[in-house]
């Protein structure tokens, strides 16, 4: 997740790596050629509270984010121009969003930030509008963008353009795409149970471990919650030493100074935590995002599930006619039906009906074999589309988790020094008494 | 007294309470044998030897209590003023440990061993070493408490444990009440007074404690403070022992808030480490479902494994340096405040006195009684020894407690680099196989 998304801008070179090192964590090293990210620099720059009016005119508060970008070759020109700048709603971040999952199935869309804060410690707020939570998802939204902007396929799509670049008549855009009624129709179909027969081995381990990815890092964040809460107590108990000391401090003489300059720095161990877990919030948003990502990968292993089985549907559809036509071409009914009882009962049908039934069989059968093709050929596509991107995503994955990780440990480290600091001063003030 | 002769009960007869063995000081006696019995049957043994025996033959005594023998005479002038004895004037040595456990079919408890190395002449011998329990602690303080009324004797840690909470024979309580008991020792010991007191003599060197022997002994003493309990009213305590009353009731009331905040921290602890085991668990049953990603998450686990049980170890250092401590002083508190209380009845006992000669002698003009210059001589040693103990407590107080607080601060500094050297390894892992993958690309 961008630490600060000034310093992604200054990635201009589509080979290297980001020069923002290892902090920067979020940028999926740029393919040659096409990002919109060689072209742009984008950012989030800043978070706005507003109010306005809701669909039902009730009055309700809302928090906008600008958007600023800034073509790339005005930059390296050495003319400095203002950005370009324009303010949208986390709300249209989400409309972007959906729209990208249905415009590119095979592709694992980034996830946006959380919308409400989960998997907090008691300290922090669930609270929408809580300035913090506002700053860490603007960090978010602007990560999203990072990655979106340097993906590929999803940066030069037109959409997303118009998103960053803009404000004014984007939404109506959107819906006349169309992506809405594909949308509906795609969830309907996944809702109802269906049972794909040629499964694809790939797409069923990748399902498996999304499945594996979301419970293993919701589980994490979950402890670590919990333990953050536990270390922010154990903190805030030596506190008190900082209090009882000094009131002991004055009936001391000869211990009383030590006591009392060693109870201010258990006052500042006390305090120290606050900062502590602040940093540490960063690190669970990292695994929060691959906590979302695993949702995405899901997705993406579902429609392929999906149009797998569409295909086999429609497959299975033209093979029943091609019975019936035989059937009506032979007269022979092999499998008992309704149809062979009323034959048998009534008699045969006269020629003339039965070649204009044969007629319509035949075309259904054409019809059929164009839309089994026409499966086929999408489900291939999806398959080895989607197959490039979960790639993609894997590498990115291991990349950005293991930085997250180093992070972790590096951010571990000074909290160990804080404390040795802390506890020495502390010391030499024991010493003295 | 014969070896292996059969143990009477304490209610047999007129037997004294000197004959009853302790059931170690028989050899044959079988005991239900504890832990550490196999371990140490030698002494055992030893210990049976006729009293005055030296017992620990394997060690010396140290050169410089035998360098002591010759200055010894000074010491003793010399002990009463200073106001704590340093280790060159030492010449007591005392430690309790060895705890060992009986079984009969009367009662189950913990005996501890008891050595003694000295070059006072009080002593018969350089070196003593003898089996005591709890209750022999007890009688020892309280014919200390009843001998040398105008002193402060060190606390025992409590009698009394609630039944169910604390196991009286884990090896933990064992341990903990072990440590106080030797701490009291060497505090009395270190005593320029109490440690001359007689009743100490037996019970460092007495094969059996004889405790009636000890109560004949010094009952006169005691007397005195007895038959002045109540009936006269204190005027004014003078300032500073006003002064002393003050601070140790702000200083209980601080050492009381210490003391909550260091258990409540150690639940704390307890808490946080059973979040983090959990917590590290999961990072290796993700790696498990990783490939590319399992190794830089066993090392997390393994860090957060690391740090752990350095948590662990930090609390336990924690409850067993640091309670201890702080328990210790409570009760020392509470010793202080008895012995204030003393002094204020002798202060009471003069008064009245004086008031009543005064009155008797505006009637018929009798000169002051010799028994009131008595009292008020009584009461100036009080004040004289009391205010000895109360600067010889506050240096220790000071010493202990800046002990406590840097070994606390120590332990914490140590907790803390266990971490980091934890979390430092990890980062060496990552980066390794970073440049391992880099180097392999290029190839």
């Amino acid at each position: 997740m961008a630490e600060n998304g000034r310093e992604e801008l200054v990635i201009t070179d589509a080979e290297s790596e980001p020069l923002a090192g290892e902090r920067s964590l979020n940028i999926v090293v740029v393919e040659q050629g096409c990002s919109l990210l060689r072209r742009m620099e984008i950012c989030v720059a800043e978070a706005e509270k507003r109010s306005g009016k809701n669909a039902v005119n009730m009055q309700e508060m809302f928090t906008v984010y600008l958007i600023e970008t800034r073509p790339m070759d005005a930059a390296a020109e050495g003319c400095n121009p203002a950005p370009d700048s324009l303010w949208r709603r986390y709300s249209e971040f989400e409309l972007l969003r959906s729209y990208l999952i249905v415009t590119y199935p095979y592709i694992v869309i980034p996830p946006l930030p959380e919308k409400r804060a989960e998997f907090v410690w008691h300290k922090l707020t669930a609270d929408n509008m809580d300035p913090d939570f506002v700053e860490r998802r603007r960090v978010g939204l602007e990560n999203f963008l990072m990655r979106v902007a340097s993906h590929q396929v999803l940066s030069n799509d037109k959409i997303l353009y118009h998103f960053l670049t803009d404000e004014h008549g984007w939404k109506e855009v959107v819906f006349e795409t169309g992506f809405q009624a594909k949308a509906d129709s795609r969830l309907r179909a996944l809702s109802a149970t269906f049972r794909v027969r040629n499964t694809n081995k790939r797409f069923m381990d990748m399902k498996q471990y999304s499945d594996e990815l979301q419970s293993h890092t919701s589980q994490l964040l979950r402890a670590r919650a919990r333990v953050a809460d536990r270390l922010y107590g154990v903190f805030k108990v030596h506190g008190n030493y900082g209090r009882v000391f000094s009131e002991w401090s004055a009936i001391e003489r000869e211990m009383g100074d030590g006591l009392q300059s060693a109870g201010h720095h258990m006052d500042a161990y006390a305090a120290s935590i606050d900062d502590i877990l602040e940093e540490e919030e960063h690190y669970a948003d990292q695994l929060k995002e691959y906590l979302f990502y695993a949702e995405a990968l899901r997705a993406v292993c579902r429609k392929h599930e999906l149009t797998q089985f569409e295909l086999e549907v429609s497959s299975q559809d033209l093979i029943s006619k091609k019975q019936q036509r035989e059937e009506l071409a032979t007269g022979v009914v092999r499998t008992f039906s309704f149809k062979g009882m009323t034959n048998k009962l009534f008699g045969q049908e006269a020629p003339e009906q039965r070649e204009a039934r044969l007629k319509l069989i035949e075309e259904l059968i054409a019809e059929g074999e164009d839309t089994v093709k026409e499966k086929t050929a999408e489900c291939e596509e999806h398959v080895e589309k989607a197959w490039v991107d979960m790639q993609r995503f894997a590498e990115q994955k291991d990349k950005d988790l293991r930085e997250a990780l180093i992070h972790y440990a590096v951010m571990q480290i000074s909290m160990c020094k804080k404390g040795i600091q802390v506890w020495s001063n502390a010391k030499e003030c024991f010493l003295k008494m | 007294m014969s070896v292996g002769a059969p143990r009477g009960l304490a209610s047999s007869g007129q037997k004294p309470i000197a004959e009853i063995l302790h059931p170690l000081s028989a050899a044959e006696e079988p005991l239900s044998p504890g832990p550490d019995v196999t371990e140490d049957v030698g002494g055992d043994k030893e210990a049976v030897l006729t009293n005055g025996t030296p017992v620990e033959t394997s060690s010396p005594a140290s050169a410089s209590s035998l360098l002591n023998r010759l200055q010894l005479d000074d010491d003793l002038e010399a002990d009463g003023l200073d106001l704590y004895v340093s280790t060159e004037t030492r010449d007591l040595f005392v430690t309790v440990d060895d705890p060992k456990k009986h079984v009969s079919t009367m009662e189950t408890y913990i005996t501890y061993r008891v050595s003694a190395k000295t070059t006072r002449i009080e002593f018969d011998l350089p070196e003593y070493c003898v089996r005591r329990r709890y209750q022999d602690f007890d009688w020892l303080r309280i014919k200390l408490e009843d001998s040398q009324p105008t002193h402060l004797i060190p606390p025992l840690p409590e009698k009394f444990v609630m039944k169910g909470v604390v196991d009286r024979f884990s090896e933990e309580f064992v341990e903990t009440r072990m440590k106080a008991l030797d701490k009291f020792l060497k505090r009395v010991a270190d005593h320029p007074v109490l440690s001359f007191n007689p009743h100490l003599n037996a019970f460092l060197t007495a094969k059996d404690l004889n405790k009636r022997q000890g109560l004949a002994l010094l009952t006169k003493v005691g007397e005195s403070v007895k038959h002045v309990a109540g009936g006269y009213k204190l005027r004014a305590r003078p300032a500073e022992f006003c002064a002393m009353g003050e601070y140790l009731d702000t200083f209980n009331q601080k050492l009381g808030t210490i003391d909550r905040i260091a258990q409540r921290i150690i639940k704390e602890q307890s808490e946080y480490l059973t979040e983090l085991r959990e917590y590290g668990t999961l990072y290796s049953s993700w790696a498990a479902s990783e490939e590319e990603l399992q190794r830089p998450l066993e090392g997390v686990a393994s860090s957060v494994a690391t740090c752990a049980s350095a948590l662990e170890d930090l609390s336990e250092n924690m409850s067993q340096d640091c309670l201890p401590v702080l328990r210790e002083y409570v009760l020392y508190i509470e010793s202080m405040k008895n012995v204030l209380r003393k002094r204020d009845q002798s202060q009471a006992e003069y008064e009245g006195r004086l008031e009543a000669a005064v009155l008797r002698r505006q009637e018929d003009r009798t000169p002051m009684p010799v028994e009131v210059e008595k009292c008020q001589d009584r009461l100036e040693c009080f004040n004289a020894d009391l205010k000895a103990d109360w600067e010889r407590w506050q240096s220790n107080k000071r010493q202990d407690f800046k002990q406590l607080l840097t070994g606390m601060a120590d332990q914490n500094i140590n907790h803390y680099e266990k971490c980091q050297a934890g979390w430092e390894s990890l980062i060496t892992l990552l980066q390794d196989k970073q440049t391992d993958d880099k180097s392999g690309e290029t190839n």
